[in-house]
């Protein structure tokens, strides 16, 4: 067995993990009424293909895919189209999404294939059966995993990483699918493989899952080569890069993407997605997602149809304590704060997790001393010090030419940052100011990504 | 089902992260006053009430400036009384109290405020504060009492009027880096350990100032590299020196004289005015080092290591820049 292994630099959140890691995975009811945005993916979002006032069954497809780096939206239960509109995206803005009325008497019951069987398929067929399913990353970026599954015939892929890290605080869904439901993920790593055609797989799991390293060792089929590495525990262990460099010790050049390396990373729950699909027919219409927080009453792991609205998943976790300040979706180190109960658990939804008051960040803030603690913490080795300093005073190029763009938003730099300087958020706007300078004056009237910024 | 709306007045919304290290610019600050409390009653120990004097006037002066003309609540930061206590610290405990208030009023306004406040400044603002003494008053600077003496003795004329003549009846003493240079004598290694020679008040006991900063050093509000690349340096350079010509001092008495384990470890390492980067702590501790020494064997004064730190905080800009890490997944590119 490997030593531990890790990366340089990365920090140590309270990982508040025990809240839920120990719970069964159940399925929760479904609600009233879903939400499903259109846009639910990175890439182009879905062309709408129903109408108000239809019935749908579940799994009908309600959205189709717009392109290849798209996927379709699927009718998550049986219902009636009540409204297309503008609804409250967990991104923080409005986006356009379907409201269904859930036929509280409808079966909801499996029904004729929608995705074909895997056995037989070639590569090419996979890819298009796991696009149509409506397959994507599940583990926060929500990139179209099909995708994935044809990368540029000019890289040699040679292996394939899955990340079970897991190594933002609180959440534990893809800890709890690895412990669970083993046997599901390696099939999805037997198809992943098949289709991209690789002969080596790592599975890197951080060491604080033991029961999880035990069940996916113990799930290994005699006949797939797939090695389980535990790993150092500590954040951000799941980013791509700091685990492709963990697994082969090899640092994915500035500004490329892992298969210039010879790798493709996939998520567990994503992994475990692409199983489901195939084994039941379906395509991806729920997912699993962490409920937690001090500010929860009792967190859960939970089957959520996608479109659940965050206030019916928090009431059937009997609600938030009277204490609870901040409702994320995602973990706390890089998830995104939720003003409005309203928004919906879409696709890449890993977790919901509840902040008690003295969880969150203080408002009060004092100038950069220059203390070098950010530079200690960036995983990518950047100077947050002085990119921050650069930020105030909308010195853009120059952030450019120090490596903002190899910046991934861990946020590690701002959770030691004595003086509670929001860094992530500058590295955030000043990303979005760059691209708008580099666009030039045609492109800077109020583009989405400027207005989320 | 349970209403699931937070009873709150409203759902907070924040930039990621959400959650944050328990560590405050504050925090690290009050540590710092805490760490230099047994300094501060070395000083009492060794030089009486003269010294609680001196170092309670230079932090008056500080803080008055901070609250004066500093920005509405940065005197809570604790970093205006740091440089109160560190000016008042590196003074003799003869020094009449107005020059030491004035001394830390003028770090602060002139060190620290002018640049913009904390975090702005490039020079450290007690070392601005004793610059400015040693310039406007070398003799009552120079004057150092000796060591042992009753707690309630008076070591000079601590309470003379602003800008009238200070009576001179204060029993003096040269300090070891003054008879090392001007008169060729030595001074016993563990006199200049325990802190019983003649000094500025606070920078005498080196034993006490290197355990404040093992303790900072610990919880991460200091960073030993700094000290350590200094005493490092200092203590390479002198034992070359020696072995050449036997005629300059060892390093022992080079480490433990003058205030150089003081500059060393709560000078220097202002993380305000050294670099940011780990790299940039050890060229600037070195370059300190060399400097403490030739200022030292060489200059017109017997003691370097304020203009040492001072010239250093000049260069930190430029060390920062020459040592920037090396990127994730790029070379390293040295840019000057």
């Amino acid at each position: 067995m490997k030593l531990a292994l890790g990366f340089r630099h990365g920090v140590h959140p309270p990982e508040e993990k025990e809240l839920s890691n120990g719970l069964r995975i159940r399925r929760m009811p479904y609600p009233d009424e879903l939400v499903l945005p259109l846009r639910q993916h990175a890439g182009k979002p879905a062309k709408l293909c129903v109408r108000v006032g239809d019935h749908v069954e579940r799994g009908d497809t309600l959205a189709e895919a717009d392109g290849f780096v798209s996927v379709p939206i699927h009718a998550s239960a049986a219902g009636v189209v009540a409204a297309v509109e503008l609804w409250p995206h967990p991104d923080g803005t409005m986006a356009e999404a379907v409201r269904i009325r859930v036929d509280r008497f409808a079966p909801q019951v499996p029904r004729p294939r929608l995705v074909p069987r895997w056995e037989g398929l070639s590569p090419d067929d996979v890819v298009r059966a796991v696009q149509q399913a409506g397959v994507v990353g599940l583990g926060g970026a929500a990139f179209p995993t099909h995708v994935k599954l044809r990368p540029p015939p000019d890289f040699a892929v040679h292996t394939l990483i899955i990340n079970g890290a897991e190594c933002e605080p609180y959440l534990t869904s893809d800890h709890r699918t690895m412990a669970e439901y083993p046997d599901r993920v390696m099939f999805g790593i037997r198809v992943m493989m098949h289709t991209l055609g690789v002969r080596r797989c790592v599975v890197g799991i951080e060491r604080n899952k033991p029961d999880a390293i035990a069940a996916m060792r113990g799930a290994v089929p005699a006949d797939l080569p797939v090695e389980i590495l535990p790993l150092t525990v500590k954040y951000p262990q799941g980013a791509e890069k700091m685990l492709i460099h963990a697994v082969t010790g090899v640092e994915v050049p500035s500004g490329k993407l892992p298969a210039a390396v010879g790798v493709i990373v996939q998520n567990v729950g994503s992994v475990a997605a692409i199983a489901e699909v195939f084994e039941t027919g379906l395509p991806l219409i729920e997912r699993i997602v962490t409920v937690s927080g001090h500010g929860l009453r009792r967190p859960a792991n939970l089957i959520v149809p996608v479109g659940t609205k965050l206030r019916d998943l928090l009431a059937f976790c009997d609600g938030v304590t009277p204490d609870a300040a901040e409702v994320i979706i995602g973990g706390p180190m890089m998830g995104l704060a939720q003003a409005n109960l309203d928004a919906p658990v879409i696709k890449g939804t890993t977790g919901v997790v509840v902040l008690a008051q003295r969880e969150t960040r203080g408002a009060r803030t004092y100038p950069c001393i220059h203390c070098g603690r950010c530079l200690d913490a960036c995983p990518v080795f950047l100077n947050p010090s002085r990119l921050g300093d650069l930020a105030r005073v909308d010195r853009y190029e120059e952030m450019a030419e120090l490596h903002l763009a190899d910046c991934m938003l861990c946020g590690s730099c701002a959770f030691v940052c004595p003086s509670n300087i929001p860094l992530a958020q500058l590295f955030l706007a000043s990303k979005a100011a760059l691209k708008r300078l580099q666009a030039g004056a045609a492109a800077t009237a109020g583009t989405p990504q400027a207005a989320a910024a | 089902m349970a209403d699931a709306s937070p009873s709150g007045p409203a759902l907070v919304v924040t930039a990621s992260p959400h959650v944050k290290a328990p560590d405050s610019t504050p925090r690290i600050m009050w540590h710092v006053v805490a760490s230099l409390v047994p300094v501060v009653a070395s000083g009492a120990w060794f030089f009486g009430v003269s010294a609680l004097l001196v170092i309670a006037a230079a932090t008056l002066g500080a803080v008055l400036a901070e609250l004066i003309l500093g920005k509405r609540g940065s005197l809570a930061d604790g970093s205006a009384v740091i440089t109160g206590l560190l000016l008042g610290l590196c003074l003799p405990a003869g020094m009449p109290m107005w020059m030491a208030a004035l001394g830390g009023f003028f770090g602060i306004s002139i060190g620290k405020l002018l640049y913009g406040g904390l975090g702005q400044n490039v020079f450290n603002p007690a070392l601005i504060g004793r610059a400015f003494l040693q310039a406007a008053f070398p003799v009552a600077i120079t004057t150092w009492p000796t060591a042992s003496r009753g707690f309630w003795t008076l070591r000079g004329d601590n309470f003379a009027l602003p800008f009238m003549q200070a009576s001179t009846d204060a029993l003096t003493s040269a300090t070891p880096l003054g008879l090392m240079k001007f008169e060729a004598k030595g001074t016993p290694l563990r006199d200049l350990v325990i802190g019983t020679t003649g000094g500025s008040l606070g920078e005498t006991a080196a034993i006490v100032i290197l355990l404040g900063g093992a303790y900072l050093a610990w919880r991460d509000y200091l960073n030993w590299r700094t000290p350590v690349s200094i005493l490092l340096a200092v203590a390479a350079f002198a034992t070359l020196l020696h072995a050449v010509n036997p005629r300059y001092p060892d390093a022992p008495f080079m480490l433990f004289s003058g205030g150089l384990v003081l500059g060393a470890v709560y000078m220097a390492t202002d993380m305000v005015t050294s670099p940011v980067t780990n790299g940039g702590r050890w060229l600037f501790g070195v370059g300190i080092g060399v400097l403490v020494v030739v200022i030292r064997l060489w200059g017109g004064l017997p003691e370097g290591v304020m203009y040492a730190i001072l010239i250093m905080n000049a260069a930190v800009p430029f060390i920062d820049r020459v040592t920037q890490p090396r990127v994730f997944g790029t070379q390293r590119s040295f840019r000057l």
